[in-house]
This record gives C-alpha cells, structure tokens and sequence, in this order.
C-alpha cells in the first residue's frame, strides 16, 4: 500500500496512569502501565483487529487514539498530525476524523435526549458541518443509512432494542463523516443473533464510506472476520501483528497460539483430539509487569534469555509477520470457525 | 402459591428408573404492571448424573428463570408458577415445603452465577464464606470447617490455597473468584449442578481454565450439570446433549452432534450459520433478521414466525409443539423436514 | 438477572433491509423539554397543583380579592372577641387579640409565599450550580468546594440565621433579609445532592462519547449532566419549601425574622401555639394552608421530575 494511504501512524505510545498515595501531598508509588509501547500503522479503508484479554490494555490504548487520555510519550498522528498534542480549535477539528462506537449500547446513549438530539450532536458541535436548516435531513439520511425509521427521530433510545441503539450509536459515529472509527468491542453486549446484524452493517458501511477501522474486541472469530490485519495485545504491548491469516493459521507467539486455542470451537466434531494450551494462572498486574519479556511468567517456553532480554516485535526468522518472542515459531493451532 | 405434600425427600440413588432430575411442561409468568410476562412457557428437560445438559438461548429466552424455578430462588410474587413439575428424583420440588425444598437447595443441587464478586460477600474471608456451608449444613466446628475450606480450595486448583485462605474476595481475580464459588457450590457434593453464564465474565484462557476444571469435577463425582450458556463454541465443547431456548420455550433438543450436524429449526440454523467462518470472510455474514421477541406480546402461533425464513401461513396460527423426530431428538417447527434436509 | 425484559416497549421486529421510504417531513423535532412540557399538560396531578398554587399566587397578589376585612388596620381587632369561634362575617373566627383569622390568613399568603419558593429557588440554584461545577471538574474545585460547604453545613442553621438576621436588622431588607440567610444555610443540601448524581453521570458512557465527539464542558454539563442530575434536585427543593416556610417562623419567633404588624403564616403559627390548647384554630387554619401549599409544590416537583425522565411517560 502507498504511504499516502497512511491515515494513522502510532509510535511508540505509552500511557501510565499514576498511582498515588497521600491525601494533601500526592506522592506518586508507581504507574499502571496500561499502554507500554504500541506503534503501528492503519491505511485508507482497512480494518486493524485488535484482540487481548482484560487489562492488556486495548481500552486505554482506544481512549489515547481518540484523545480521551492524553499519552504519557509517543505520537498518535492522523494524516501527518499528532492528535495526542493537539488543543482547542485544532483538536475539536482533528476529531471530526476519527469517531469511535462504543460497547454498552445501554449507556452509551444519552437517556434524556431523543434519537434525533443524540445523532445531530456532531453537528452542534461542528456547526461549520452541516447549516442549521439541513441538520434534520441529514440526521433521517443516516438513520435511514444505519437501517433504522427516519420517522422514530423524536423517539427516546430505551424505546429500542440493543441492536437498534447500536445502530443509533453507529449513526452518531458517521454523522461527521469520518476517516478511522475506532470500533471498542462494539457486538460483545448483544445478543447472539443481533452480533451479525451489526457487523454486516459495519462492513457496509465500510465499503460505502471507505472507513477505516480499529476493530477491539475479545471474540476471535468476529475479528478474523472483520480484519484486514491483526494485533495482539497483552500487558500493554503488541506481542504480534500480522495479516488476519498470518496470525490465525501461523501464529508465532506463544500467547497467540494459547488465545486461539482456548477459543471454544462451535463444532463437537473431534473435541476430544484438539490440542489445547491452557495457560496457567492469570496475567500479571499492569502495575508491576514481570522483566523481560512480559507473558514468560505464564509461558512453557521461558529460558533464561527471557527474563533478561526484552524481545522486540520484528519478523522473525521462519516466519513472515512481526512477533515479540525470542523463540517464535509458526506453529497451526487450531482452525477457528 | 401454597401446596401441601409429604415432606419426603428422595434417598440419593434411590428411585432407580427416575432421572436424576426433570423439569416437565414449566411456565413461569412474572405479573408486572406492565403486564404478564410469560418468561417460560412449556419448557421440559432432563438431566442424569454425570451428563451435561446445555441450555442454549438468548436474553430473554427464559433460560436463567428456568434456573432459578429449580433452585426455588424466584421473587414469588411477581413471579408465578402457574403449571409444570420439577421432579428430583422422582419428587415434585414444588410441592415440597419450604424447609424441605432448603434440604435440598445448595446441598442437592446447587449453583454458580456468572458474576462472581457480586456473589461472594466482600466483608469475609473466602476461607470463612467455603466453611460456612459445613458450619451451617454439617455442623462443623470453625477450626474443622477451615480445614475443609482449605481442601476444597485444592480442589478447585487455587494456588497456595493455604496461605490464601485468609484473603478476602477482592485480592482474587476473576478466574479465582469464580473458583471460589465453584469451591462454594461443590462443598456438599452435589448431584446436581447449575452452572449460569459461569464464564461469560471472564476472558478466554480463564474461560478454558473454568471449563476444564467443571468437567474434571463432573468427572469425578458424576454430578448432573445444567451449562446455561448464549455460546455455541463453549457448548460444542463440553455437552452431551442441548436444548435451545426462544421465547420461554425449547425450540430444539438434541444430542450435541445432531444438533451441529443437521439442526431441525430455523433458530438453531440461523445460530449456526450467523457464526462467522474463514471460507466466508468478506461476505456478508448470515443474520436472523428482526429483533428478540417482546415477551409482553409473545408473536401468535410460533413466536419465532416473524423472524423465520421457513415460515408459512399457519405458522402464524398454530404454535407448533415439540415434534418427536428421534430418541433424544425433537423440534419445534412444522417444517423441521426440510429444515433438516436444509431446503428452502 | 437481566433475562427477562419486562420495561419498556421494543418495537415490532422492522425489516432491516428496507427501512420505510415515505419520510415525515412535517413532524416537529422534539426536545426533552418540549416532550416534559407535552406530557406534564396532560398529568393530572401536575394540573391539579398548578391551580392551588395559582391560587395561592393569586392570594398572595390580591389579597383584597378574597376578604374585605383588612387585617392591617387595627379597627378591624377587637380584644373582647378574642378567640371567637367562626360565625358569619368571621368564617374562621378570631385569633388571640381578636383580629379576624380568615384575614389574616389571607394576607399571610405573601409573606410565606416569596420567602419558601424564593429560597427554595435560590437554594437549588446555587447549590445547584456550584454542585455541578464540583462534580464535573472535580479534583481541587470540588476539594475546596466540598470543604466551604461543610462549613456551612457544620453552621446550626436557626443559629447562623439569627446571626446574619440581628447582624443586618437595620438593613431595610425586610423579608429579604430572611430569604437570604436561609438561602445561605439552605444551599449546601442542594449541593451535595447535585454534586453526586453529577458524579454518577459523569462516568456514563455517553459522557464520554461527548467528549470525543468534541463536546466543551459547557454543553456537557448542561446537555448531558444537568438533566440527568436534575430529578433528585428538585424532589429536595421541593420538599425543601416547607422546611424553609417553617424556619421563617421560628427566625420570627425568635424575633429576627417577619416582624409585627406584618403577617405570615409561620408567624400566625407561632403565636397561636402558646394558647394551642384553649383555642387551637388560630394554629390550624394557617396550618392547614401551610401544608397544603407544600403538597402542592410537592406534587408539582414529582410530576416535573417524572415528566424528564423519558422512561416514566
């Protein structure tokens, strides 16, 4: 792809939140690190996976690219421009391109202001958008984009279902038409039947706009399905990123190849022959991660080398994607889906 | 709703040619202002010891509620049982009196939620709250009580179980919590158990860990578990055999092979088939359209006709029952022929 | 658990594929306030205390409207028929120095009126705002906001009202004088009460989507906040107007509130109570006006708290 096609460009990010002891003098005992070091990339019209478990930091990561958080060091920079940095008037433009669609379709929605209020926001903050007399036109347009009924504008969102008030979320997120959404765990809070519903509009909706999309959630076989490429995070690193195919059918780390094989497969066929790795124990605290390599705490492979040296995320030897293991190696776990 | 009956409890393995627990024709209604809500609707399942039954269904399928009717830990009112039968055993639950049917509840069949720090009280250690069950139910001493704690805590494969005896719930993580209710839920050896959503909270390894540990302790004392669960891939895992649940009503039961193999409803199909799948990447994913039906205004007929790419006239009329299609095999459609045979 | 949805409506299941065509163009957009406004004009109850109050107002304004006597000249007392029981010309008799009740009632209306809903108004307003600003900015705004309040709150409140009142007795202010030290002593309540629903509202998910929509903190506190913050403020501001319509007459009791020959109801009150046992009308007219107005506030406050929750309608 053309470097031209480079809308978002993350280096180095790191983002530690403070731990303080004290009432009146704040002295500060330490940091979450809950971001400790992400680059990547993400090109026009393509969609970036992210997967992990709690606590490996995929949330903070999402608030610091849409400039909820600022970041304790490194650039988040859309279209050449560092958002992390940027104030006032500039920042309040820059937003106007990357948008995000939350997970709680119950909270995420304003109780108190109608479908129509909610969704024509955007566009009384960036008056410069849209003129005052198009406002409401523009705002049933997208309704009727995200497949909901222009005329259930002055409704209120629990007059609808979760899918519906996902959609009317959605909605809200294209209203300022912009490049990247970053997409937090947008189906895990719907029903089963619902989740297909959604991500089929989120691919249409792709395809129609030419978004970009940062894709975070926990189910690996919704993510293979939306990602053009994927990352995979724990304690606040990438530990791999690659292709969707690369990583699902070659992972390289261990912590990929554990994750893909505990995903429970919707097939009793042969369950009892599936090789599955069970990891040990849970992950380490963000506050205090072990030296090293970060997983070797829980990892069959752990020598020496990996409590002593941090291994980088690059392409390793016998494998063509990017990993951060000293002793990568490809290895099919387990077909998904 | 008061009914009076002998106060007999089964004997453990008596009753020979009883199953080991079943639920028959169960509705549960909840008398809101809204209106009636008629959560369950007709549900029947069974469960043997060590078999694992997995309930299948959505929010609002009824699936928790029928949980809930069997362990008797419903909010009567609002909610009414007004017909059906739990049998353990071979005895009615429902006709039991309230002392007997604490006899039985957490110490004959017991269950374990998906939240677990809600569940585990955050002012006692977790040691205290395991030993309670023996100082309540078997009279143990405190001393004996924390012995047992301590070995059910091994049990469940908590690391440093002595030395953590004494922690409080909020210095567990998520996957120990939920170990910690299960150490719960196991203390006085159940026969049966229920386990609600037991992973939905946790992250996928933990999820593999929980799971593996479940079935090891099923194994192990051939306990009858009731898996309640909205995900195909933990389902396909572990079950035996399953019963899907929309609207309050089993829409299918089968053997789990069958039941990925071929399903014989519209529902389980569109379930199936919404999941997604590598050779099918870039495509539209299968989507049951419509929305989870208002259980205020349950649809004529069969609830799920709106939603149903099979659908016929008299769909919309005549709800179908549970059509016998083998053994352990049934079907709530009038079509589930050419469901089976995949026509359309 | 969450299994059963028995609240609110869901709409039929829609074809996702083909939303309607045929677009309304000629229905009015709709605003939380405007649909409150719709719905409260059909609520019994909010119509119900809508006309006491315009009563009271009424009352309040035009006191002559409603009784020809006029308790001001002294004429109209004759201590010889003190604590007359009600006969004609007098319909609720006469009080201890023999001045007629029904009257007095009357013009106590004013009084009463402007000092409960003024400081009831003040009091939410203040509280009200600085509970918002707290809230929302937290951190060394709502530390020295919080502490100024406990200040205030750690003030005995009939103390620190006597206080300002003998302080400021000169002052020409009148009743106002009144308004503004219960005002003072009332608005921390508001505040607190303010300052935690904001709190719990501020870490809404749509708070945040504000935000990065690009939100200022001006729209979300009063777009996003304020209405979500508001119901439990105006339970308290209204049933607040009693407390404060009460306190006004133990100020005047204690000599630094309303003063004779001026009237209030909580004055009235006051007086009556001394000679409650031989003649307990002169306490329970006043009274009963009393709390009826306060029912009536009350009322109002529910059905306008109700009428902004889009769930409740």
């Amino acid at each position: 792809m053309a470097s031209s096609d480079r809308i978002l460009e993350v280096r180095d990010l790191v983002k530690h939140f403070p731990l303080n002891q004290g009432i009146l003098f704040k002295r500060q005992i330490g940091a979450i690190k809950a971001v400790d070091g992400v680059s990547f990339d993400l090109h026009r019209g393509e969609t970036l996976g992210i997967v992990g478990e709690s606590g490996c930091g995929k949330s903070t990561l999402a608030k610091v690219l849409m400039a909820l958080e600022r970041p304790t060091s490194g650039s988040v920079k859309i279209n050449g421009r560092d958002i992390g940095r940027a104030k006032g008037a500039e920042l309040k433009r820059m937003r106007r391109n990357i948008q995000m669609v939350m997970q709680d379709p119950y909270t995420s929605l304003n109780p108190r202001m109608t479908v129509g209020d909610i969704v024509g926001e955007p566009y009384e903050i960036h008056t410069e958008v849209a003129p005052k007399g198009d406002r409401r036109k523009k705002v049933q347009d997208l309704l009727e984009v995200v497949g909901l009924n222009p005329d259930h504008i002055n409704r209120y969102p629990h007059q609808f279902s979760g899918g519906q008030r996902q959609r009317i979320g959605i909605a809200r997120g294209l209203a300022l038409q912009p490049e990247i959404i970053v997409c937090d765990e947008p189906v895990s809070a719907l029903d089963v039947s619902i989740q297909a519903q959604v991500i089929n509009l989120l691919e249409r909706l792709q395809n129609e706009f030419h978004l970009a999309y940062i894709f975070i959630a926990h189910d690996l076989s919704v993510v293979r399905h939306i990602s053009d490429r994927v990352g995979v995070m724990y304690l606040g690193k990438f530990v791999e990123l690659g292709k969707d195919t690369e990583i699902y059918d070659k992972p390289a780390h261990p912590y990929t190849q554990a994750l893909l094989s505990a995903v429970p497969v919707p097939d009793p066929e042969g369950r009892e022959q599936r090789e599955r790795i069970i990891l040990q124990g849970d992950p380490p605290s963000p506050a205090n991660p072990p030296s090293g390599c970060r997983f070797r705490t829980r990892c069959w492979k752990a020598q020496e080398i990996c409590a002593e040296e941090e291994p980088l995320l690059q392409i390793r030897p016998g494998t063509g994607h990017e990993s951060a293991c000293h002793f990568a190696e490809t290895h099919d776990v387990v077909h998904i889906g | 709703m008061k009914r009076t009956s002998p106060d007999v409890l089964p004997a453990e393995g008596g009753h020979g040619d009883h199953p080991l627990l079943a639920v028959d024709n169960l509705h549960v209604e909840f008398r809101t202002r809204a209106g009636v809500v008629r959560a369950v609707n007709g549900v029947s399942y069974t469960v043997n010891p060590g078999e694992t039954l997995a309930v299948l269904g959505e929010s609002g399928s009824g699936k928790s509620v029928t949980a809930q009717a069997i362990m008797g830990i419903l909010d009567m009112p609002p909610a009414v049982i007004p017909k059906g039968e739990i049998r353990f055993r071979g005895t009615d639950l429902l006709k039991l009196s309230e002392e007997a049917r604490t006899q039985v509840r957490g110490q004959r069949i017991a269950m374990i939620f998906q939240d677990a720090l809600s569940a585990l009280n955050p002012v006692f250690t977790v040691g205290w709250q395991i030993s309670e069950m023996f100082r309540v139910h078997r009279g143990m001493s405190k001393s004996d009580g924390m012995k047992k704690a301590v070995e059910l805590m091994d049990r469940v494969r908590i690391p440093a179980a002595r030395q953590r005896v004494n922690d409080y719930p909020h210095q567990f993580s998520g996957g120990m919590r939920q170990r910690i209710m299960i150490a719960m839920s196991i203390a006085l050896d159940p026969e049966v158990l229920i386990a609600d959503e037991p992973t939905t909270a946790l992250d996928v390894t933990v999820q593999a860990q929980i799971m593996e540990l479940l079935a090891d302790l099923q194994r192990e004392s051939q306990m009858g578990l009731i898996l309640i669960t909205h995900d195909l891939g933990v389902v396909a895992d572990v079950a035996d055999k399953i019963a899907v649940m929309y609207a309050g009503r089993i829409v299918e039961n089968a053997p789990v092979h069958d039941i990925y193999r071929a399903p014989a409803h519209p529902y389980t199909k569109g379930l199936l088939e919404s999941i997604p799948r590598v050779d099918l990447k870039g495509q539209d994913l299968y989507a049951i359209k419509g929305l989870p039906p208002n259980l205020l205004e349950l649809p004529t007929g069969c609830a799920f006709h709106p939603r149903c790419p099979y659908r016929q006239d008299n769909c919309v009329t005549d709800s179908p029952p549970l059509y016998q299609i083998s053994g352990w095999r049934g079907s709530a459609c009038h079509y589930w022929r050419e469901v089976l045979d995949g026509e359309q | 658990m969450s299994d059963i949805r028995p609240g609110g409506p869901v709409f039929a299941p829609e074809e996702v594929e083909t939303p309607p065509k045929e677009v309304s163009k000629s229905s009015k957009p709709a605003s939380l306030w405007t649909d409150a406004w719709r719905d409260l004009r059909r609520r019994p109850i909010f119509i119900a205390s809508c006309c006491i109050i315009a009563v009271l107002v009424v009352m309040a304004i035009w006191p002559s409207l409603f009784s020809s006597i006029d308790p001001f000249n002294a004429r109209t007392c004759e201590l010889a028929t003190a604590r007359q029981l009600p006969s004609a010309g007098h319909p609720f008799g006469r009080d201890n120095l023999g001045c007629d009740l029904y009257a007095r009632t009357i013009y106590g209306a004013a009084n009463s009126l402007v000092i409960g809903i003024s400081t009831s108004v003040f009091a939410a307003i203040i509280g009200g705002l600085l509970g918002l600003i707290a809230g929302f900015f937290g951190g060394a705004t709502d530390t020295v906001a919080s502490r100024i309040t406990e200040i205030f709150f750690a003030i005995p409140s009939i103390l620190g009202a006597l206080l300002i009142g003998s302080t400021f007795r000169g002052s020409g202010l009148g009743i106002w004088l009144v308004v503004i030290s219960l005002t003072l002593l009332g608005w921390p309540m508001t505040f607190r009460i303010m300052r935690a629903a904001v709190i719990t509202a501020k870490s809404q998910d749509f708070v945040i989507a504000a935000r990065a929509l690009g939100a200022g903190s001006a729209r979300i506190m009063f777009r996003h906040l304020l209405p979500n913050a508001l119901a439990p403020v105006i339970v308290v501001a209204t049933i607040n107007l009693g407390g404060f319509i009460a306190a006004e007459a133990a100020l005047s009791y204690l000599g630094v509130g309303v003063q004779p020959p001026e009237i209030s109801w909580g004055l009235m009150i006051a007086d009556a109570q001394r000679r409650f046992l031989e003649a307990p009308l002169p306490l329970i007219f006043p009274a009963v006006f009393l709390s009826v107005t306060v029912l009536a506030f009350i009322m109002l406050g529910d059905a306008v708290r109700d009428a902004l929750d889009p769930k409740l309608r």
